[in-house]
């Protein structure tokens, strides 16, 4: 297995572009435990630790770029006011350690539908930007995930950064596993109000063979939350949120979970999260 | 005259050299251990050696066509790749019976099941080779059901033998009694696994007499050197065992696992050969606690004093037999609890099935009953109408009771005791330091309900039944730079548990010497029988107390006068008047001695009526579990865990606590978490992600009591420590959640689905 470290990011995108079954690899919570479990042999692995400025995040034309390697433990430590959804996702990730290593561009590389930075990218309507030699592409994250462990990405292209819009309302991101911390999600939902635009944002994880929004839900709850006179949110709302949050899920049984329960949690998690967000909204 | 026989044991012992009995001295291997540095079984190293890797079957059950090996001796540095037909001697061992392949033969029996085994230059070259070997299977239905392979006419798991592995009947007194109030239940009790941290390894050294030094980590050096020379055809000297260091065991090192096939390559080769389990292959690697399925009647008068219990047990043995007699024979005698009833019928069984192999684990068959009998007395508690720990207290076993098996209880039996004490213990912290889920923000306290809920267990010390179980240990007490040093060397297995730091306790308590210097163990030396059963303080323990007793009394006998005896470094007269100092003795040349040392016979217990004196210990724990369950999710927070324990005296009073952590944590797991998941006979979750351990997010904070009421007969007092806190702190977790929820649940682990969507 050939180990490649190019040192900038024009190098790494000739490498995958010579070498398309190289594996990138940054904080290789992922990657390494595929290689670890015998279950993927690349012919190379492509390290990204030293392309420089992959690990940071800027503010671009309104919008936050935040770098492909950039671990969670920075996205909570600093992007925890702009982007609070994705940052609560990220302290749910593993364990410090992980947080440490682990970046958002590994967990989409990975695009395994339980990762849990993909929910609040699809709650906050985020984009990835992917790069290789023949150029940069933007991809709604809604349109990246294409199944379990497969997305839109083509053979010669690298992750570069993900854009995301500041919050503009409250966000929430809850994830239920059947332990109290370091555990993979059974079933998570993340929620992003824009109250500017009247407008609700939804993701869910590992309920799909994809990451998912739940668009009825969302329009849902765009039409009945009380935007112009902040009242209390009606129980009634909240309880339909949820239920058509669970309705956009199509979950499995698996050895984590069954598919019964993950429907009947994200009910319980959208309808909660609704609950917090609009009550933080309407302080 | 000995100076045991004036003084008494502890009397004569009686000197102040520090960090003897009672006291914690800090372990040797902890600073090592948490810093990273101590050097494990799979850190082993020789300079020339290679590697070894082994071919399992993806099958539960498969007839055995062909095994062609070429592909994988035509990689470029594999040295040699063995099948069954290289097994020299046995081509079967095990605990109980030998009726488990060394490498598979005609038939496989479980996911898993060894079939080549293959040295190379490079353990990546060894395992592609291993994957390259062409196996002709031709594949069986599994028998996974134990319910129907324990049917008479069922189809057999092995050819030559029933699938009924062990029926253990208990009988007392009226088979027929009646009672005004009745309550039954059907439990389970899921497939839960030792997971110690250390996977299985070992370097295996060819030696010039043609035999082989094995340095391994494992619970009992010399049945795995009878088992390892059986099949290596060798004589038992030839084949020396030496503990490597060992990473937790829990009971899944009972069994052999790499030990065999490490030798073979070994002698094949004539390069050491080393190998080492990932974390997946180790849950094929060793032996899991066996899953169960109970039913239970419990017959009562009105004011809850029992007046009968009748109860079946049927344990799935999985594809070998391990050691699954004797934790039948532990679930039934330990069955109905630490319980005074008057009637008994009892039948526990164990099967042979086409799922994983099933034997020690902590505890072993007295969780699986306590899970069944306690969520029984919770029940009869509801049906009489009186509360949880009046109804175990009203039918409290006492000194001088008898159990099912008619063995009169000995000693002090505080059962009321240690569960009056956790039930009086201020209520756990109204605001808890978090909900459940965690740091998953899944509740701000929608949902959450709290639960309280009780279990007391009982647990046997020791091996049972007739067994002749002893401990061998060497004392050697002598000047080294001019001061008294003392060599203790046995064959116990330290395993994490911390008997290294009790034995160099009990050496300068007995000698009074401070200098204690504890030999490495092996072969070298007489067994030190198994760390299993909670056994080593007291066996080992006596054993060394024994060795040093023996130490002291030849040491004393260089000197001519009565009444002699050691204190501190000095020998006193009858008067207390300086005759000699321990250094001018020892000026004569070093004192030794070795013991072996037996505990008081048990017999075996009568195979129909299950009467008998099998047991030499008892030992207590009862647990008190505070939970936060939101309801509407199914996620549990364990808020906090009160127990008390009789330790009879604790040698170490901090590696008791951690005992009683470490066991509350193990049983934690297994009521909320730890399930190894069998489905048609294949294992699905086979790794740390999916086979999930509490994290320090589980395990809450615990308060203890922790009684010394010294036992008759054993060391010091003492009672086993290490099984009783996994036992009762399952029930206890359980019934804290049913408070909560009013769901009667009747398995575990308990998952969020029970709680939820698959309410009963």
């Amino acid at each position: 297995m050939q180990f490649l470290s190019p040192a900038t990011w024009a190098e790494a995108l000739a490498v995958k572009a010579d070498l398309p079954d190289a594996t990138p690899i940054a904080g290789g919570t992922d990657v390494m435990v595929e290689l670890n479990f015998r279950r993927h042999r690349p012919p190379a692995l492509l390290d990204l630790t030293r392309v420089p400025g992959l690990a940071s995040w800027s503010l671009e034309g309104g919008r936050i770029r935040v770098g492909a390697g950039l671990p969670y433990s920075r996205i909570m430590d600093e992007l925890g006011g702009r982007l609070p959804g994705l940052a609560m996702a990220s302290r749910t990730v593993g364990s410090p350690q992980i947080r440490n290593r682990g970046t958002l561009g590994g967990n989409l590389g990975s695009a395994s539908p339980a990762g849990d930075g993909h929910p609040p990218l699809l709650a906050g309507g985020a984009e990835v930007e992917l790069a290789s030699v023949r150029g940069v592409r933007t991809v709604p994250v809604a349109e990246f995930f294409t199944g379990p462990k497969r997305s839109v990405m083509a053979v010669d292209e690298l992750i570069a950064a993900v854009l995301v819009a500041p919050a503009e309302g409250p966000e929430q991101f809850a994830k239920v596993g059947t332990r109290n911390a370091m555990v993979i999600a059974v079933g998570s939902f993340a929620l992003a109000l824009h109250p500017s635009r009247q407008a609700v944002g939804t993701g869910v994880g590992s309920a799909g063979p994809t990451p998912l929004r739940a668009p009825e839900a969302e329009e849902f709850a765009a039409a009945h939350l009380p935007w112009e006179s902040r009242a209390a949110l009606d129980p009634e709302t909240a309880r339909r949120f949820g239920e058509l949050v669970s309705a956009a899920a199509s979950p499995i049984d698996d050895v984590r979970g069954s598919a019964a329960y993950r429907r009947h949690a994200l009910a319980v998690l959208a309808r909660r999260t609704l609950t917090w967000a609009w009550s933080e909204l309407c302080g | 005259m000995s100076v045991l026989d004036e003084g008494g044991a502890i009397a004569a012992a009686d000197v102040d050299a520090a960090g003897g009995v009672g006291e914690s001295p800090p372990r040797p291997d902890g600073r090592l251990k948490v810093t990273g540095e101590f050097a494990f079984s799979s850190d082993l190293w020789a300079d020339d050696m290679v590697w070894g890797a082994t071919l399992r079957s993806p099958h539960p059950r498969a007839r055995l066509v062909s095994v062609d090996v070429g592909p994988a001796l035509a990689v470029p540095g594999v040295l040699a790749v063995l099948t069954h037909e290289d097994v020299p001697g046995s081509r079967r061992y095990g605990l109980e019976h030998v009726d488990q392949p060394v490498l598979a033969f005609d038939e496989v029996r479980y996911q898993g099941e060894p079939v080549a085994v293959v040295a190379a230059d490079h353990p990546e070259v060894a395992a592609r080779a291993a994957s390259l070997i062409r196996v002709g299977y031709e594949v069986l239905p599994p028998l996974v059901d134990p319910e129907a392979a324990v049917l008479p006419d069922s189809a057999r798991v092995h050819a030559d033998r029933p699938n009924l592995l062990r029926h253990v009947p208990i009988r007392k007194g009226d088979p027929e009694a009646a009672a005004e109030v009745v309550v039954s239940g059907v439990y389970d009790v899921g497939m839960q696994d030792q997971a110690f941290l250390g996977p299985e390894s070992g370097l295996a050294i060819p030696a010039e007499d043609g035999g082989v030094d094995l340095y391994v980590a494992t619970q009992w050096l010399h049945v795995d050197q009878l088992q390892v020379s059986a099949s290596l055809g060798l004589p038992p000297e030839k084949v020396r065992f030496t503990l490597a260091g060992v990473g937790g065991a829990f009971g899944g090192r009972e069994d052999l696992s790499m030990q065999i096939h490490a030798c073979l390559l070994a002698l094949r080769t004539g390069r050491p050969v080393k190998m080492v389990y990932g974390r997946e292959e180790s849950f094929f690697g060793h032996v899991h606690r066996h899953p169960a399925r109970m039913w239970y009647e419990h017959g009562a008068d009105k004011n809850g004093r029992l007046v009968y219990v009748k109860a079946r047990i049927l344990l799935d043995g999985g594809a070998y037999a391990s050691s699954s007699g004797a934790v039948a024979t532990n679930a039934a005698t330990l069955g109905i609890g630490p319980y005074n009833v008057p009637n008994v019928v009892m039948d526990s069984k164990v099967v042979y099935t086409n799922n994983p192999p099933c034997g020690a684990m902590r505890g072993f068959g007295a969780v699986q009953a306590c899970f069944g009998y306690e969520s029984q007395m919770d029940k009869l508690a509801e049906a009489v109408g009186i509360g949880p720990v009046e109804i175990r207290v009203r039918n409290a076993m006492e000194e001088g009771d008898r159990m099912p098996t008619g063995q009169v209880v000995e000693g002090p039996t505080p059962v009321a005791e240690l569960l009056r004490l956790v039930e009086g213990k201020s209520p756990a912290p109204a605001k808890p330091d978090f909900l459940p889920g965690g740091t998953a923000n899944t509740t701000r306290g929608e949902g959450v309900v709290r639960g309280v809920g009780y279990g007391i267990g009982i647990k046997n010390v020791g091996f049972s039944g007739g067994l002749d179980d002893f401990s061998t240990a060497r004392v050697r007490l002598e000047l080294i730079g001019g001061r008294p040093s003392v060599l203790v060397r046995t064959a116990a297995a330290e395993v994490g548990q911390g008997l290294v730091t009790v034995l160099a306790q009990i050496a300068r308590t007995e000698l009074g010497v401070a200098q204690v210097t504890i030999a490495p163990a092996d072969t070298g030396i007489g067994s030190a029988g198994s760390t299993s059963a909670s056994r080593q303080t007291y066996m080992t323990g006596g054993a060394t107390k024994a060795a040093c007793e023996a130490v002291r009394e030849k040491l004393l006998a260089r000197l001519d006068g009565p009444g002699l005896r050691l204190v501190g470094e000095r020998v006193l007269d009858a008067g207390g008047e300086a005759v000699a100092s321990l250094v001018e003795l020892l000026a004569d040349g070093a004192v030794e001695a070795t013991v072996e040392w037996r505990h008081r016979p048990t017999s075996p217990l009568d195979p129909e009526t299950g009467q008998g004196d099998a047991h030499v210990q008892y030992a207590f724990a009862a647990h008190r579990a505070t939970v936060d369950v939101d309801v509407e999710l199914g996620l549990v927070r364990v808020v906090e865990i009160v127990t008390a324990q009789d330790v009879g005296k604790a040698i170490n009073p901090k590696a008791v606590e951690g005992q009683i952590h470490g066991g509350t944590a193990q049983g934690l797991g297994l009521a909320l978490l730890e399930e190894i998941q069998v489905r048609d006979g294949l294992v699905r979750n086979p790794s740390f992600t999916d086979y999930l351990l509490p994290t320090i997010m589980d395990m809450p904070p615990m308060r203890l009591d922790v009684l010394e009421l010294a036992a008759p007969h054993s060391p010091y007092g003492l009672r086993g420590v290490g099984e009783p806190p996994n036992i009762s702190s399952v029930p206890a977790i359980v019934a804290a959640i049913r408070a909560a929820t009013g769901i009667a649940l009747t398995r575990v682990p308990v998952r969020p689905e029970h709680l939820t969507v698959e309410r009963p």
